[in-house]
């Protein structure tokens, strides 16, 4: 997303040589609009959830003795680390520190692939245990089927957004290492960490509606 | 209009229908990122999809003449066409057509810019388009044929043999791309308006487009949350709308509508804008009203998006929740009167010129009434339980977005036609397609409206006997209304080709699109704009 809202090319006259067009608020603005959508996105889900703990209130409860809060608040601290080692990146690029940057950013990206390993095993372990919507484990038991609903799609779909912003994040780092992003132009860099920060910020959400529920 | 100079004086100039880029042929078009280019391949696009949803309304009306079907006896086969006659025509032309071809053309143009924002991402966005659209249609030959209606609710949804998952997929890839373009839209608007063009001196269509994209960017997500938890209750089985695992389809229909009615402004929003820009140039006065239109399209913005409900006064939902959503349902016809009395107001006195657009127009304004007023009778809620799911809703709603949102789109490809192609139609043909269409428009959906009321049900195949005395006439008119569209159309194709050279203002308007050649150079201005005090000051312009 990032890298493409990035740098504006003007008009289609990219066969002549110019000067790319770049606007810095541009660009900003167009990232921080794409972050809105992704807040209802998400909002829907919450609004879900919202929903169903009040109609299934004990189940809930009762669903959230099931997770595992340990890894789950391991996870977090994984994830704000990562937030927190991207944001520096950033100001070590602007600074000139090309290979502080790199190592920062590279740190983020492993720290998103541990985020993802834990929330794999969870999962697994999850299925093992037949904590599924539709295993027969939990079968007539509509409030816990509702939670894990919940669960899977809201854990889920942040684990696809983990996935496309360590992506963006890679992008980010060849970037980098080619020299694409500099100082001067950092902004993709800039957009790709704020992306970043809202899988953060929607987690941050996620583990006390389910780890913590209990 | 820095890289002006960079392309040099024997480039400078040359229209974007011709100009060299860096591939020739349609391979320079497919990889533009020409706002003018990107906005031609929507409204192929969306023409085509128009032309296919017609088919199949065509065909539709057609099967209603006879009780008991006059074309097939098979009622899954009713099923698949009113289903894909709405995904089509909702999903793949209305919602896209305005903003993507003509907001993606003007929007630069009318705020003296060069190009959009973000160009690249402008291509994108017509890909994941094109894309979304081509996987919705593939689910027609997936596991049966599609009978969910365009609404896709659950819990039918989850089981019908259609292929959902696949449909839902597209649609969530198409809002994808109605996002992007939002996104895009805002941020052009906000940060390339020519030096001097404050919010309050920019001419009335990029207005109605701005208020859209943040309708689009703030709502359409919605819509692809609810179109991906159908997809995962088909595909992962969990059970968040299922009500055999403790889901409620209720909610389903919350979070649809959440989308889909604001998607109804996003729909004529831009319509609005359209007539903004025709009512002055043809009563040649300036718009009655500016400010009162551009908060009332703010207005309508906002409060379309807490009317969802409406939609679900027989479902159960609790008193008061339905006796609100109707007050807020009564609230959003102020803004929307608003307008409707700044454009008749700006009639008063002008000096009217009856040209092909300016005929659209006017319809737009006697339709859209009509399709407003029917409106506030369905958000009236004894009316709502006697009309919900009858033929009056039908008509209500092709009186808004057909007789608004489609009039208004031809009113604007007449107005800006000789503007994009740098051709003149025939003007006595474009005047019979209007009439033809008028009438069969009227003949068509009014009769609806009465049969509604008769208490003719709505997606049925077959009907009593007695509805068939005004099946016949509305199909009568579907047919007049057909035949007046393919006039249109044709007339439209022929100026293509073989139309008059059209002047660089052939109407006198004087918004910033009339001030640059026909058809448009690639960079729009050979220099740059120079904001008018009031962007509607005719007597201003006539006074030079």
């Amino acid at each position: 997303m990032s890298d493409l809202a990035g740098e504006r090319v003007t008009s289609m006259e990219e066969s002549r040589e110019h000067e790319p067009h770049r606007d810095y608020t541009g660009s900003k603005i167009g990232m921080w609009l794409f972050l809105f959508s992704e807040c209802m996105l998400f909002g829907g889900l919450f609004v879900l959830y919202a929903m169903y703990r009040a109609d299934f209130t004990s189940a809930f409860l009762a669903g959230g003795k099931d997770m595992n809060t340990f890894i789950g608040v391991f996870n977090t601290i994984v994830l704000l680390t990562g937030s927190w080692t991207v944001a520096m990146s950033i100001t070590a690029v602007q600074r000139n520190q090309k290979k502080l940057a790199i190592g920062l950013l590279s740190t983020t990206i492993v720290l998103g692939a541990l985020f993802m390993v834990l929330k794999l095993m969870e999962w697994g372990d999850h299925i093992h245990h037949g904590l599924y919507p539709s295993s027969s484990a939990l079968a007539g038991k509509h409030g816990l089927q509702v939670f894990f609903s919940m669960y899977y799609v809201m854990t889920g779909l942040h684990g696809l957004h983990v996935i496309a912003g360590m992506t963006v994040l890679i992008v980010m780092l060849i970037m980098l290492i080619r020299g694409k992003i500099t100082a001067e132009h950092s902004v993709a860099l800039e957009n790709a960490a704020l992306y970043w920060h809202l899988v953060d910020i929607i987690w941050i959400f996620l583990l006390p509606l389910f780890y913590l529920a209990a | 209009m820095t890289n002006l100079e960079a392309k040099g004086p024997a480039q400078a100039g040359t229209s974007y229908l011709t100009a060299k880029g860096r591939y020739p042929g349609i391979l320079g078009w497919l990889t533009s990122t020409d706002h003018k280019r990107i906005g031609l391949l929507y409204l192929i696009a969306t023409t085509f999809f128009f032309l296919v949803g017609m088919t199949l309304g065509f065909i539709m009306r057609t099967q209603m003449l006879s009780p008991h079907g006059a074309l097939f006896k098979n009622a899954e086969y009713y099923n698949a066409l009113f289903t894909l006659h709405g995904v089509i025509m909702i999903f793949l032309f209305v919602i896209p057509v305005v903003p993507g071809s003509l907001g993606n053309f003007f929007l630069p143009i009318m705020i003296g810019a060069e190009d959009v924002a973000f160009p690249r991402l402008n291509l994108l966005s017509w890909y994941l388009y094109i894309v979304g659209s081509v996987i919705a249609l593939a689910s027609l030959f997936g596991t049966g044929l599609p009978d969910t209606g365009w609404t896709f609710y659950a819990p039918y949804s989850l089981q019908t043999h259609a292929d959902v998952p696949m449909a839902v997929l597209g649609v969530f890839i198409v809002g994808f791309s109605s996002i992007i373009t939002g996104v895009n839209f805002i941020t052009t608007i906000h940060r390339m308006r020519a030096p001097g063009m404050k919010w309050m001196k920019m001419p009335l269509f990029p207005w109605a487009i701005y208020a859209t994209s943040w309708v689009q960017v703030l709502a359409t997500p919605v819509l692809g949350i609810t179109m991906l938890l159908i997809f995962a209750e088909r595909i992962f089985h969990v059970g968040i709308f299922n009500p055999a695992m403790g889901g409620d389809p209720l909610l389903y229909q919350h979070l649809f509508w959440m989308y889909s009615h604001p998607a109804v402004y996003i729909m004529i929003l831009p319509a609005m804008g359209i007539i903004s820009e025709v009512i002055p140039t043809f009563a040649r006065r300036t718009i009655f009203g500016y400010t009162a239109i551009v908060w009332s399209t703010i207005a309508i913005a906002a409060l379309g998006s807490l009317v969802w409900a409406h939609h679900m006064f027989t479902t159960g939902i609790s008193d008061f929740s339905a006796t609100v959503f109707s007050l807020l349902t009564m609230l959003v016809a102020v803004p929307s009167a608003i307008k409707v009395f700044n454009w008749t107001a700006t009639l008063y006195k002008g000096s009217i010129a009856l040209e092909p657009p300016m005929l659209f127009a006017l319809s737009f304004i006697f339709l859209f009434s009509i399709g407003g007023l029917t409106g506030l009778m369905l958000g009236t809620l004894s009316l709502n339980v006697v009309l919900h799911n009858t033929y009056f809703v039908v008509g209500h709603f092709h009186y808004v977005i057909f007789g608004g949102t489609v009039f208004a789109l031809f009113s604007a490809l007449h107005y800006w036609f000789p503007k994009m192609f740098g051709k003149m139609y025939n003007k006595a043909a474009a005047y019979i397609a209007w009439a033809l269409m008028f009438v069969g428009f009227n003949l068509f959906y009014f009769t609806f409206l009465i049969l509604g009321v008769m208490g003719m049900p709505r997606r049925y195949a077959f009907y009593l006997p007695k509805f068939q005395t005004p099946q016949v006439i509305a199909t009568v008119g579907a047919w007049i209304l057909v035949a007046g569209l393919l006039i249109m159309f044709g007339n439209l194709i022929v100026a293509l080709f073989r139309g008059e050279k059209a002047e660089m203002n052939p109407w006198g308007g004087i918004t910033p699109e009339w001030q640059v050649p026909s058809p448009p150079p690639t960079e729009n201005f050979l220099e740059p704009y120079v904001v008018p005090e009031d962007p509607y000051d005719f007597e201003g312009a006539f006074a030079q």
